[in-house]
């Protein structure tokens, strides 16, 4: 198995076991090369980027604007997709390794300045990555003409303050620039007007972490490693009902039920598995069946309409109510929405309040197509894909698992008279779930709980 | 730099910690999160009159640090308690009992989300995903330090630890 990340090496973290083991000696060879040769390179390997939309780094790369503006590089550290959480190994493990990833890049972009952003909760790692980085400087490989070359450039730690929204390249610039985080309308791309208005390439930790083996061994070699159309590892994160959760770097195309059962001790207390989400939680789930011959890369993972995002795997077992999951990721999708597109903010307000309904036993039972229609209003008319990531849990888990959700909506309503004709209608307090007032003399309530034990009593009537 | 600003909050140490912030970016109102972390690591929140004060430093409106400083949810607005314990119940925790640990702390501390404790030692809220899903349930300690795996016997004596520590002071 190859590690181009997680190597194993007690220690690596620090300065001098990194050196030890050929640390930022490819720097020095990179600095030897041509911006453009190490841009090539890049290209070559086929890299996609890490953060989540899989794009290719040296295409992206390639966009970036010449003229003679200055040119920043926005390391991506935000990492706060539910079910990621493989930077944070990065941070810990190998941070040298994304320094001269950082290095690397910042020369062949021309960037003097480059800022690694990095989520304000991880403060612990923010403290690491403040130590690495000082030891770098101290070595004179972060500064002032590195190598004795012309080559200077600044690294600035940049911590955020919660929130989620800030991972989105266009909200971390303005996040950056000292603003309220409202992600940007596209174009212009950050390649061409980006923070400070300037050209700027925004890439991902683990992306960055991966530049250095690229240009150490070539594009091409790295091209060879796990499925051809998304070559190289991934850390992946997997969590949820497994035996050994944890991050583990693996092949791209590894099959998900290797990872699960034999990376991970299989699934907690011997029980099937019902739902995996594959790459955080915004990705559309896979079914038990779909998980038994799934490879673990983007390519596969679209032929059935998912993809690979973060590479945070959420194994649920067969006794999870897939409900109240969806209604703690709308839960956050809803929190953590900026507010500025309507379909977006008042979207997923929607999708949680008639989530919420049916978990309370009050659904109806058209609620599950209202879900999946007002999805599918979010889906691609918003500013950025916060909106996307909130319609595509529901669409997918409604639509893969429809049974389960259809078993929690009332079959019937049932009509019975008001009682209490003293307090106008009968409460909620007394048991009944009240869908609608008919008249003044008659309600209609859902046939859940304890309506169901009361329809031996006389005054309840049906309606159908 | 600071010269003109009636000074209430920093020393003259921290005031070359906020040119130092300054430094790194190529506008000054760059700084603002940087500088809002500063303040509230003195003073545990932030105030209106130290947005103001931010606001002078950075020579940038008050309504503009009021508008950064309540975008972000880290940053206190109002004070919390001397341990302001945060429970993940986002999806990964939730399936390995985030949510019943929540309901734990805050039914054992009798506050809700949000809410401090009234002898102010701790207050506790519920939040989203913090990187720890592969070590859940988790909870982190003042934006900073992190409890992970955590059983409900490592809770109380973490919860008895701290009101010990707070009795002491
Ligand atoms: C709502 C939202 C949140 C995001 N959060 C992150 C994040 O935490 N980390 C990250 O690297 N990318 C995140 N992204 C993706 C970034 O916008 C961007 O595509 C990525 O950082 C580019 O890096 P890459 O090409 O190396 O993947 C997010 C995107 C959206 C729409
Ligand atoms: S899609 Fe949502 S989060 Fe993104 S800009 Fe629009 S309102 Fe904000
Ligand atoms: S879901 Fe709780 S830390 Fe990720």
């Amino acid at each position: 198995m190859v590690k181009l990340i997680l190597k194993d090496i007690p220690d690596f973290h620090k300065i001098d076991v990194y050196e030890k083991n050929g640390g930022y000696q490819t720097l020095k060879k990179a600095l030897g090369m041509s911006q453009q040769e190490i841009i090539d390179e890049v290209k070559k390997s086929n890299l996609k980027g890490r953060g989540g939309a899989c794009f290719p780094t040296g295409m992206k790369w390639s966009f970036l604007a010449k003229n003679d503006k200055p040119k920043y590089l926005i390391c991506n550290g935000d990492e706060s997709e539910p079910g990621s959480f493989k930077d944070r190994e990065i941070f810990e493990k190998n941070p040298h390794q994304f320094l001269e990833g950082v290095l690397i890049s910042a020369y062949a972009l021309g960037v003097k300045d480059a800022y690694v952003y990095i989520r304000g909760e991880y403060w612990r790692w923010i403290n690491m990555m403040e130590v690495a980085l000082a030891d770098a400087y101290k070595k004179g490989y972060v500064g002032k003409n590195i190598f004795g070359t012309d080559f200077s450039v600044n690294i600035h730690i940049h911590s955020g303050a919660g929130a989620y929204i800030c991972g989105e390249e266009s909200s971390m610039m303005n996040s950056l620039e000292g603003k309220r985080a409202y992600p940007r309308v596209k174009p212009p791309f950050p390649a061409v007007i980006g923070v400070w208005g300037c050209p700027t390439i925004i890439n991902n930790i683990e992306t960055l972490t991966n530049i250095p083996e690229i240009v150490k061994n070539g594009g091409e070699w790295f091209s060879k490693i796990g499925a051809a159309a998304h070559p190289g590892t991934l850390l992946f994160g997997v969590s949820g009902h497994v035996n050994k959760p944890g991050v583990y770097e693996l092949e791209t195309g590894t099959p998900l039920m290797t990872i699960i059962n034999d990376v991970c001790g299989g699934v907690k207390n011997g029980k099937q598995i019902k739902m995996v989400i594959p790459g955080g939680s915004s990705m559309p789930p896979l079914t038990r069946e779909e998980c038994l011959t799934m490879k673990m890369d983007n390519e596969s993972l679209k032929a059935i309409g998912s993809a690979i995002g973060t590479a945070g795997v959420m194994i649920m077992d067969e006794d999870t109510d897939l409900l109240k999951v969806l209604k703690r990721i709308t839960k956050f999708y809803y929190h953590e929405s900026c507010g500025q597109c309507t379909p977006c903010r008042e979207g997923c307000g929607w999708m949680l309040r008639v989530l919420d309904r049916i978990d309370r036993g009050e659904g109806r039972q058209e609620d599950l197509d209202l879900l999946i229609s007002v999805a599918e209003n979010i889906e691609g008319n918003t500013i950025c894909a916060l909106g996307d990531a909130a319609a595509w849990p529901v669409k997918w888990t409604i639509r893969k698992f429809r049974d389960e959700f259809a078993a929690k909506i009332p079959k019937h309503a049932v009509t019975i008279p008001i009682l209490n004709k003293v307090h106008g209608v009968r409460k909620e307090t007394d048991g009944f779930n009240i869908l609608k007032q008919n008249n003044e003399n008659e309600v209609v309530v859902s046939l859940m709980g304890k309506v169901q034990e009361d329809l031996n009593d006389e005054s309840v009537r049906y309606s159908g | 730099m600071f010269e003109n600003i009636s000074n209430h909050l920093f020393n003259s140490e921290e005031l070359k910690t906020v040119e130092k912030h300054i430094s790194k970016y190529p506008t000054k109102m760059s700084a603002i999160m940087p500088v809002l972390w500063m303040v509230q690591e003195k003073e545990g929140w932030i105030s209106t009159d130290n947005m103001k004060y931010v606001g002078q430093l950075l020579e940038l409106p008050y309504e503009h640090v009021l508008g950064v400083a309540t975008f972000y949810t880290m940053y206190f607005k109002k004070p919390v308690g001397k341990y302001h314990l945060q429970i993940c119940t986002n999806v990964s925790c939730m399936l390995c009992g985030g949510t019943e640990l929540f309901k734990y702390v805050s039914d054992k501390l009798g506050i809700k989300n949000k809410e401090v404790t009234s002898d102010g030692i701790f207050s506790i809220e519920e939040v989203e995903c913090l990187g720890s899903c592969g070590t859940a349930p988790m909870l982190q300690v003042n934006n900073k330090e992190y409890y992970e795996n955590l059983t409900l016997p490592q809770v109380d004596e973490l919860i008895s630890k701290f009101r010990s520590e707070a009795s002491k002071n």
